[in-house]
């Protein structure tokens, strides 16, 4: 009896060890097709130019070459493009944080008529593809006078973008009420209760918001190639691309060097802040 | 009685009072929501309706927009590229959004065992999502070359003579897919996150009626999970139909336009050719696309999608 015991519990070990070796079968190449491009990518950068078109490809470059990260400066305004970045991403950030909490507390926390029909209409101009509004946007800035500066790019930004209202709102439905009411009986208004009470309770929510506008902005490509015509406007994610257009620069090192140096701070940021990412999707996916 | 009357007085302050509140409230409402309400309107209503307008104009930016009914339109009809990027956009939404989801809810699955490293592989498949765009098009596009990129040159150590990925109209929309799966981690994100809210208990209940894994699976986490896979299929589409990016840096459309995605197309026609007003009605038969698309998945879901409480 207490042999068969054992039998049928080291028979259910051996099942259960055998499914996690498949589980790794079938993960690991997966996750080796993920690895690749990024490997890749760093590997050629420390390649001597040149081999970018060699057969058979080296892995491990050899010889390990460091010139190629320069080369990049030297070619393109690598420093002015990742500054012109950082003041779309950061202004496109400030302007999201500030509006979208804003228009989050009054959905959040106040009562007013017609408040459940804006919620939808918030909602619904999430799924509204960019393609439809590029057009006429486009010629309302070039009207402003507004193309080539990257007002196009930051400006909408001010004005609550869904998401980050969407976030923020589900984030502020579930810190206590208690402490707002304790303030408004203190005298506090609503501006108060949102800037001093609220809005250091949301770091959390509001820290998700600003990675994912940061990787957005960071990454984005067709706003950038729409609005912005001289060179040295441009931001890294239309510079880089830019890069082939020179001698030398259309050679794969110098291409992979920069490549490096472009995705980095987004690499960074996702390890760094892996819990918010995360946090951000399930919430923003799901609890609809 | 005097003292009865200043009650009541006060009673009617205090009701006073409240109701100024409640004003206060309202208009604080619409003051704090004014600022969305300005940028829907100035960037989202204002241009769906000008698009419109526009999509009925012939408008090249020098000229103001000059009615031209359905030109536009009737010219979509006799426009060949026109049916070829919608084609490619079409076919790549067909192949690679079904694919991509059936990868990332595998990925799901198998991230959901409890194995050793299951964090860490996580982190691992969303990565490619936060650095999407031109930098993995540079390094996909030197992946793919015919004679030089570590793809063929994998495809030749197991004996496989790769195609010219890039260059060859028959092969450059499987690169596409191809590098579309790579870019699963945030619906397997999703995925994981509906897996993880399967209540255990209903499998152990299932194990004791004496269903296997497999009959677990199809009847208690796929019901379960249906709302996310909803979620994640309808988004898929409207970013499939928006594909951009990775044709314009890795084959510019080409080659004979296999590649010339739908809003590649409509990008030439407004920023290339300031084809505005053709370029809107492109948007619209886009947006009307993208809508039917949402609405089937609804429709399609109606029966199958299982809500909890609902």
């Amino acid at each position: 009896m207490a042999r068969s015991v054992r039998r049928r519990q080291r028979l259910f070990l051996v099942r259960r060890a055998l499914v996690k070796v498949l589980v790794y079968l079938a993960i690991l190449p997966m996750a080796g097709f993920i690895i690749l491009p990024f490997a890749w990518m760093v590997s050629s950068s420390f390649k001597p130019i040149g081999s970018g078109i060699r057969f058979p490809p080296q892995f491990i470059p050899n010889p390990v070459v460091f010139s190629n990260y320069p080369l990049v400066f030297k070619t393109i305004p690598f420093l002015t493009y990742m500054r012109n970045s950082l003041i779309v991403t950061g202004g496109v950030i400030v302007g999201e944080l500030l509006s979208s909490s804003v228009a989050a507390f009054a959905f959040a926390r106040l009562r007013f008529p017609g408040r459940e029909a804006l919620f939808i209409l918030v909602l619904a101009t999430m799924m509204i593809p960019y393609p439809v509004v590029m057009v006429p946007t486009f010629v309302l800035f070039n009207l402003l006078r507004w193309v080539d500066t990257y007002l196009p790019l930051i400006v909408p930004a001010y004005f609550a973008p869904p998401f980050a209202v969407f976030l923020l709102r589900q984030f502020f439905l579930t810190v206590n009420r208690e402490l707002d009411d304790a303030a408004k009986v203190d005298g506090c208004n609503e501006w108060r209760i949102l800037f001093q009470i609220l809005m250091p309770l949301s770091k959390p929510a509001l820290t998700t918001v600003a990675i994912f506008s940061f990787t957005a902005n960071w990454n984005d490509f067709l706003g950038p190639l729409i609005y912005l015509n001289s060179a040295r406007k441009f931001t890294l994610a239309l510079g880089i691309n830019y890069l082939r257009n020179f001698r030398g620069g259309g050679d794969l090192a110098p291409q992979m060097a920069a490549s490096v140096m472009f995705v980095l701070p987004c690499v960074i940021l996702f390890f760094a802040a892996q819990r918010y990412f995360v946090q951000g999707i399930v919430t923003t996916g799901l609890k609809g | 009685m005097q003292v009865a009357g200043v009650r009541v007085r006060e009673a009617a302050g205090l009701r006073r009072r409240g109701l100024g509140l409640r004003r206060r409230e309202m208009v604080m409402g619409y003051v704090m929501l004014s600022p969305w309400v300005l940028g829907f309107l100035v960037f989202t209503l204002g241009p769906m309706l000008a698009s419109i307008w526009f999509s009925f104009s012939e408008y090249k930016i020098v000229q103001p927009p000059r009615w031209v009914g359905l030109a536009n339109y009737q010219r979509m009809l006799s426009d060949e590229l026109f049916y070829k990027s919608l084609y490619v956009t079409v076919r790549y939404t067909v192949v690679s959004v079904p694919l991509g989801i059936a990868m990332a809810l595998l990925v799901a699955v198998l991230l959901n065992q409890r194995i050793w490293g299951a964090r860490f592989l996580r982190t691992i498949f969303y990565l490619p999502s936060v650095v999407s765009g031109v930098a993995v098009s540079l390094v996909f596009a030197w992946i793919f070359n015919y004679r030089f990129g570590i793809l063929n040159y994998i495809l030749s150590l197991v004996g496989v003579h790769g195609p010219d990925w890039l260059g060859k109209p028959q092969w450059a929309p499987w690169a596409f897919v191809l590098m579309s799966l790579w870019g699963i981690g945030g619906n397997m994100i999703i995925l994981l996150a509906g897996l993880q809210g399967v209540p255990v208990v209903l499998h152990e209940a299932a194990q004791i009626d004496g269903a296997n894994a497999w009959q677990r699976f199809w009847k208690i986490t796929m019901p379960m999970i249906s709302p996310a896979i909803l979620f994640v299929t309808i988004m898929s589409i409207i970013g499939s139909f928006q594909t951009f990016t990775q044709s314009y840096i890795m084959t510019g459309g080409g080659p004979a336009y296999a590649t010339l995605f739908y809003l590649l197309y409509l990008y030439r026609n407004a920023f290339n050719w300031f084809e505005m007003g053709y370029a809107s009605a492109l948007a619209w038969v886009l947006f009307v696309i993208i809508l039917a698309c949402t609405l089937l998945a609804l429709q399609v879901s109606k029966r199958r999608v299982h809500y909890e409480g609902g």
